[in-house]
Order: C-alpha cells, then structure tokens, then sequence
C-alpha cells in the first residue's frame, strides 16, 4: 500500500466502494419466484406474470450494454436509441445556453462598467433569477406556440443569470490598477475592454458560465418530460409509462454522466483563463 | 524661459465628509528641466501620490495646471509613464508580453519581432534574460516583477517618466540592486523622471534635486535641495563624499522638524508657493558659509 501514490489509493477506495454498493444493491432485490414454484392458485390470480421491481445492478448492466452497443437506433416516434435522445437534449441545451452567453455576457459587461446600471437593473434581476425555469413554461408555450423552442426558452432564461451577474461582478471588480496600466498606455475604450478587462474578468466570468450549463443540464430534463417528444428527458418519462424501471435507472445514470462530462468541460475552459496574481 | 515641464498654482480639495472641504495642497508651483532626476520627498499624506497622479492624467486638479514641453497634460498619455508601487503587471500575460503589451501600444505599426526584439533588449537591461522573460509574473520575485514594470516604462521613451515609490514594498538588499539598475538605465537614456519616496538615502543616491514637501493638510512644497554629488554615483562611495552627510542632515532635519513647523499654513488668493532653492556645497569656497547653510546650523545645534 505504501508504494502507492495518493491518486491510486483513491481510486482504488472508489473501486472498491463501487463494488460493496453494487454486491449490496443485487443482494437486496429479491428474486423473483419461478413459475413452477407457485401454487395452482398463485398461477391462476395472475402471479406468475413479471412483476414490475427496481432492477438489481446486473440487469441495468446488461440494459446499458443493449442500448450503448446501439445507442443511435431510431424505431419510430417512441423507440430511438439513447445516444438519440441524448443528442437532441444537448443540442437544446447548447442552443438556449450559446443564445444566453451572447446576451449576458456583453450585456454583463456594460452592467459592470457602470455603477449606476448596475444599480438599476440590479432590482430587476433580482427579481427574475429566482424564478423556477419551467414556471416560464405555460407562458413560453402561448406566446412562441412551439415545444420545441419553448423547450429551448426555458433553457434560455435559466442559464442567463449565473452568466450575467456573474460577468457584471467580474467586470466591476477589475482592479483600478490594471485599468490605469491601460490608461497610461492610451488604450481605447474598445482595446481596454478586450485586452484589460476580458481577460481580467474572465475567470469569473468562466465560473458563471459553469455554474450555468450545470443549471440547464438540470432543468432540460423536467422540461423534456413536459413538452415531450425526444430527449432524455421525455426518455425517462416514456420509460416511467412502459414501466420499464432498468431504462428508467440507466438514463438517470446517463444524465449524471452526462453533465459530469459538460461540466468537466467547463472546468477545463476556466483552468486555462485563470491567472495567479 | 519656463522649464520642460512646469507645474503652476497647482491646487487639490477634497470634500472632508462633513460638508466642508479639505485642502490637501495649495498653489504648488515647481519646474522640472529635461533629463532630470527630480525626487519628491514628504510624509504620508502631504499629498504627494495626488501630485504624480496628476502629473500621469488619472487626476484632474481642482485648480492649476501642468505644462509639458509647451502644452497642457490632459488626461493620460504614452509621453508620460508611470511605474507603480505595485508593479501594476497583467497578471495573465508573461514578463514579455507585459513589456510588449507597452510596446505595442506605442508602435503599433511595427512588427511582431520588432516589438519583442524592442521588449527583449529593455527586459536584459534590467537584467532579465532567458527563460525567466517567458514567465507569468506571479512566478517571479517582487523585485524582478519592479524590473519588468520599470523596463516596460523605459522601453517606452516617455517624455516624462513618474516613479510612485516603486521600491516601497522591496528589502533593502533588492532595493539597491534595481536602484543600481535603474541609474544603470537612467544614464543611457537621459530620461526625464521624477519619483515619490520616503527613503532619504535613495533620493540622495539618485537625484540631481529632491522636493521637500511639508505635512499636510495645506501641505506646499517647500525646498527644493540640489544634490551636489557629481555623477556617477556609487552607493559605497558617495557617502564618503563631503557633502553626502550635510545634505542628508538637512533633509532629516526637514522631515523630522521643519516640515511639521511649516505646515498647515493657509495661503492667500493668488500667491505662488514656489519652494526655495537650497544648495549645500562644501566643496566650493564660499565667503560666507553660515549664511548659505542655514540648515547645518540647525544640525549642529
């Protein structure tokens, strides 16, 4: 064990706690009684139909082994393959997101630059962002008339926050130094924002964004199980329907991956604009 | 014949807070001839970091006005550079792009080697060289990061450069180091500068005059003392110079006595509080000594 360095200690006790649930989880489900076991009785009321149970490890396993040997299939409206319906999730996500960050994110920085907008718009915002996403919905679906975009909507307006306020903070917060290093070097408004500004504000900028994506990974679910149709969220929901509870534990694992991989993204990004001082 | 760069009737008010106003300084007036070495000595407060603030264009005054080579300092501007206490270095860009990022500004029509060859030559003429160019400068010393703020300036040409105590936060070891230096730079450059201080002994090494301010508030500056050590000059050897401790005798005197007994004198509309020129040489033959040296008196009392 010695020999070992803090990371493969690490991983190992992560392997191993892996294992300890899995063997727990199995053992806890119980098995299903085979048919010749049961009573002429049993057999006549119906109990010898599968019944409906959370799925032990091993079944989930295998399930995901089925649709990730496959997972771009495509049997009809409600039969497609679960790289499909991860596609169209993320796809909506990085639409309303990318249309968020090109309002937030210049309009963070006009909000930063100002004291008094800061202070103007700062009611309003306050106000707005904490507003459940998919309370805009009902108002989303009349005004635009479209699941699909309203979908994208709701992505929109719970993704502009974290990046305005926090493009407005990083913005504000700039040290003066910097700027008068700008200043004294006849930089223009235009040139300071970019070469003084951006970059001195772009981790906490970077941060937003993060904190961002992670938000409308969780929200695009709900709200794919309210408008419908594809995605990862009507997934989990159509599942529910079928009572198909081992798709059902395999695409809860998929979100989580998912936005593990989204956010790990992101933290990439932001390792590289980071700066020590 | 007005000097290159003239500072007239200059004068800085602050509301006090409680409806009034405060007068920092007052109708400072005080010249600075070109490739002069001009330091401004005076206690926290007597407003001399408003006074280089000024003199950079991050300030405006509340009255008075700063000519430089013929015309009015508006705002700020490549002609007037300014080194920082805190280095004031882009955190994000290496030494050299931070020497660059200066350069660029001031060139932008010469190309991307000419820029950094430019940077290169000014970042070895304080001495750094190699790899250590390409470093962030949070991977550097406090006193290399100085080093690359004082090349960036150098590497510049401005007409005027303003130090704002940019050995403050340095030990004393380093601090002789990158004095050294920047006389080293100085000498070749015959650069216009004019520094804030608070060390008595670094004015004195590198000065051709020191401005002494008095306390504020209501502060003026009061002297101006030439330093009668010819160049160049060398740390150990000047304070074998016989002038060397009669200068800084003076000058201690003024900072620890007189400029408390001065200050805080309201002038009148209208008067110039042009400081008094002071010349202690006791090289030179002079008839009558005691009347030229009225501050020596003080010190032997």
């Amino acid at each position: 064990m010695g020999t070992l360095s803090l990371n493969q200690r690490a991983a190992l006790l992560s392997v191993l706690m892996l294992v300890v649930g899995l063997l727990i989880w199995e053992a806890a489900i119980p098995a299903q009684k085979a048919a010749e076991e049961l009573t002429e009785y049993e057999r006549l009321t119906g109990a010898g139909s599968a019944k409906a149970g959370v799925p032990p490890p091993s079944q989930v396993i295998a399930k995901a082994w089925e649709q990730l040997s496959d997972p771009f299939y495509d049997a009809g409206p409600n039969d497609k393959g679960i790289g499909i319906q991860i596609g169209y999730s993320i796809y909506r996500v990085l639409t309303g997101y990318f249309l968020a960050a090109l309002i937030a994110i210049p309009f963070g920085f006009l909000i930063g630059m100002s004291q008094v907008a800061y202070k103007a718009f700062n009611p309003f915002i306050q106000v707005l962002r904490p507003i459940s996403p998919l309370a805009w919905m009902p108002l989303a679906l009349f005004i635009i008339g479209d699941s699909e975009a309203s979908a994208i909507f709701v992505i929109f307006i719970c993704s502009i926050w974290p990046m305005l306020i926090n493009t407005a903070f990083g913005v504000a917060g700039v040290r003066e130094d910097w700027v008068n290093v700008a200043r004294t070097h006849e930089l223009g408004p235009i040139k300071t924002a970019f070469s003084v500004i951006l970059p001195a504000a772009a981790p906490t900028i970077l941060t937003g964004m993060r904190i961002s994506i992670g938000i409308a990974w969780l929200v695009i679910v709900a709200a794919e199980m309210l408008v419908g149709g594809t995605g990862i969220g009507y997934y989990v929901w159509n599942e529910w329907n079928n009572l198909d509870l081992t798709s059902v534990v395999f695409s809860i694992l998929m979100i989580g991956v998912v936005g593990m991989l989204l956010d790990a993204m992101f933290g990439l990004l932001q390792r590289r604009v980071t700066y020590a001082e | 014949m007005k000097p290159y760069l003239s500072i007239e009737k200059l004068t800085q008010r602050f509301p006090d807070g409680n409806g009034g106003e405060l007068t920092v300084f007052e109708n400072a007036s005080f010249g600075v001839e070109k490739g002069e070495f001009v330091v401004i000595l005076g206690h926290s407060g007597c407003g001399k970091s408003t006074i280089m603030n000024i003199l950079a264009g991050l300030a405006d005054p509340t009255s008075g006005v700063v000519i430089m080579d013929g015309t009015q300092v508006k705002g700020p501007s490549l002609d007037r550079g300014v080194v920082f206490q805190n280095y004031s270095l882009l955190p994000w860009l290496t030494t050299l792009k931070n020497v660059t990022f200066g350069v660029k500004a001031r060139h932008p029509e010469w190309t991307k080697q000419q820029v950094e060859d430019h940077a290169a030559k000014f970042l070895a003429m304080v001495g750094l060289e190699g790899d250590v160019i390409h470093r962030k400068p949070s991977q550097l010393s406090g006193g290399m990061r100085q080093r690359v703020s004082i090349a960036r300036a150098f590497a510049n040409h401005p007409k005027l450069l303003l130090l704002d105590e940019p050995f403050g936060a340095l030990d004393a070891l380093t601090r002789g180091t990158i004095q050294d230096e920047l006389l080293k730079i100085w000498g070749q450059m015959e650069q216009t500068v004019f520094m804030i201080t608070h060390d008595i002994d670094e004015a004195i090494l590198l000065a051709d005059r020191i401005l002494l301010m008095t306390n504020g508030p209501n502060a003026r500056v009061a002297e101006s003392v030439e330093i009668t050590i010819p160049r160049p000059r060398n740390r150990t050897e000047i304070v074998e110079h016989p002038n060397y401790y009669a200068i800084r005798n003076h000058l201690v005197q003024f900072l620890g006595k007189r400029s408390k007994e001065l200050a805080g004198q309201p002038t009148e509309v209208g008067q110039t509080n042009a400081p008094e020129t002071v010349r202690i040489d006791l090289t030179e033959p002079t008839e009558d000594p005691e009347d030229k040296r009225p501050a020596l008196k003080a010190v032997n009392s």
